[in-house]
């Protein structure tokens, strides 16, 4: 076969497709993936989870600590950023007062779509140890916005909130990103 | 010809990276000059005053943990403690004593070396935050390894502590007081001698003597302002007053003098690790108080001194299993009304080294 019928004089000369099988299969590891644009954006995606810098309670101090240097959540590109308008994800660390619930609510509002919400600990999940007896804490933050994942725990240790960044990270490789309005899987506003 | 100028009100927080939890600054502004802080606290109210008197004495200790300064779990459950002992008149073994004071003094370290990473984040050192958490980290096992929890303990019990130390604990304790103790120079390099950090901290947010007095700060902030008061010497709880330790004590008042403070207070608690663990005595760890304990009637104050400074619980009895009242007087929030003292005639730039340099715990202030 020839490589130049389809090429005319000028033009850049495209390989057919085995001969590109011929070069990749030479290169170690090499190899032709097929895949679909939405599955190479969901990997990209789950695996560049930038959570907002936002701690309420004691789980801030676990998740610090999960940030740190022997749990390093930076190796699964996790980094947190300062402000809702970068981030995609928010750690709702510690247990939310109803004077916090609004500000809550805002700064998810702040944060591009698709976002994601993981909620740590007990009190942040249903009130925890201020469910009883409590007139300030909210029982809940899946009251005020919805929660992808919850990790329990009074605190839970880092290794349960990099668990819960794994959850996250399997249920965005699953999403049909690029068909969410065509399935109804819009989330929020 | 003047500028007309007018003054401007910046809002910090409740959600700022660096307000060190959920504190509201409403910062007002002639230029760059801060003429007047308003802190808006109430973000983290917990509620934990009125829920305790719907706890028994026994169950109380959970929620001090979580429902006051989280930072220092075991301080709150030491001052709680020992109200309900004092209340009850219950006396407590010797050697449930020592490992309280041991372990409330690692305590100590674990919080400042929180504080130390998060300031050094405050001011542009991020270094310091790896390297502090990486030596809190190991603080965290010799809890767990006692306690089962790294943040939450509930390990003190009314008369005593929950279970003995495990085997070999106290080597390994000593082993990383070894390790600290070398570590610490580390951060005298990093930090003490840097230029950057010491311009940005010396002669900031000078708090004088009298004020820090008039406004009840205690602990670090008090003692960096001239202050020499330590409950630990002032009104010694568990085995204070049979160690060996200084309190340093610094006169400038500003953020690098309330650094060296803290800085000094691990070097001391190392100190009172050590001879803890030379004096441990054997024998029982707890004594024996009814399961459903009913102190008699009347009332109590105990204070202690906590890493953020005097911690202080009132604590009324009415002859039945709860408490009738408690009330607690937290350090953080005398210290967070100083803030607004220190922080007036300063930049706006300042704003944070001096807020990282009080060592303020939400949860503390707001309960």
């Amino acid at each position: 076969m020839s490589d130049s019928i389809h090429a005319p004089a000028g033009h850049i000369r495209v390989a057919p497709v085995d001969r590109a099988v011929e070069i990749l299969d030479a290169l170690p590891g090499g190899g032709i993936v097929l895949t679909t644009v939405e599955a190479l954006l969901n990997w990209a995606r789950s695996a560049s989870i930038w959570p907002l810098t936002f701690g309420l309670a004691c789980c801030a101090i676990e998740m610090m600590q999960a940030y740190a240097t022997r749990f390093d959540l930076d190796r699964i590109g996790v980094i947190p950023r300062a402000t809702p308008r970068q981030a995609d994800c928010i750690l709702v660390a510690g247990r939310c007062t109803i004077k916090m619930a609004p500000i809550v609510r805002r700064l998810w509002e702040q944060m591009p779509e698709p976002k994601y919400v993981i909620s740590m600990g007990s009190c942040a999940t249903c009130g925890g140890p201020f469910y009883y007896d409590n007139y300030s804490i909210l029982k809940g933050i899946d009251t005020v916005i919805p929660v992808d994942v919850y990790v329990p725990g009074c605190p839970p240790r880092p290794e349960a909130l990099i668990e819960g960044i794994l959850k996250l990270q399997e249920k965005i490789r699953k999403e049909p990103f690029l068909r969410r309005n065509m399935v109804g899987a819009s989330r929020g506003t | 010809m003047g500028l007309r100028t007018e003054e401007l009100i910046l809002n910090m927080g409740p959600q700022h990276p660096s307000t060190h939890g959920v504190l509201r600054l409403i910062v007002t502004l002639d230029g760059e000059n801060i003429t007047e802080v308003q802190p808006d606290i109430g973000y983290l109210h917990s509620s934990v005053e009125k829920m305790l008197e719907y706890r028994t004495f026994a169950q109380g200790i959970a929620l001090t943990d979580r429902g006051m300064d989280y930072l220092t779990a075991l301080a709150n459950e030491e001052v709680y403690i020992l109200a309900v002992e004092r209340l009850a008149g219950i006396e407590v073994p010797e050697r449930a004593r020592y490992i309280r004071t041991i372990l409330l003094e690692l305590q100590r370290i674990s919080s400042h070396l929180l504080w130390l990473g998060t300031f050094g984040i405050d001011l542009g050192a991020f270094t310091a935050f790896l390297w502090c958490m990486r030596e809190r980290e190991r603080v965290m096992d010799l809890f767990e390894a006692v306690t089962g929890g790294r943040l939450h303990h509930v390990y003190f019990r009314i008369g005593g502590v929950y279970e003995d130390l495990p085997e070999g604990w106290t080597d390994r304790v000593l082993e990383f007081c070894d390790y600290f103790l070398k570590r610490l120079p580390e951060y005298d390099e990093l930090l003490t001698g840097n230029p950057i950090f010491k311009v940005r901290t010396q002669g900031v947010g000078v708090l004088p003597r009298e004020v820090a007095v008039a406004m009840g700060a205690s602990g670090p902030v008090g003692r960096a302002s001239g202050v020499a008061y330590d409950v630990r010497k002032a009104d010694p709880y568990e085995v204070y007053d049979r160690v060996e330790f200084d309190i340093p004590v610094y006169t400038e008042g500003d953020c690098y003098a309330r650094y060296l403070v803290r800085l000094e207070e691990m070097r001391q608690s190392v100190r009172i690790i050590r001879q803890c663990i030379a004096q441990l005595p054997e024998g029982s760890i707890r004594a024996r108080v009814p399961l459903s304990l009913r102190p008699p009637k009347g009332e109590v104050y105990v204070h202690t001194e906590s890493p953020r400074g005097d911690l202080g619980i009132y604590m009324v009895s009415d002859g039945t299993e709860r408490p009738y009242r408690v009330k607690i007087r937290a350090p953080s929030f005398s210290n967070l009304y100083a803030l607004t003292e220190m922080m007036r005639g300063w930049k706006v730039a300042d704003v944070i080294a001096i807020l990282g340099s009080v060592d303020i715990v939400l949860s503390d202030v707001d309960r």
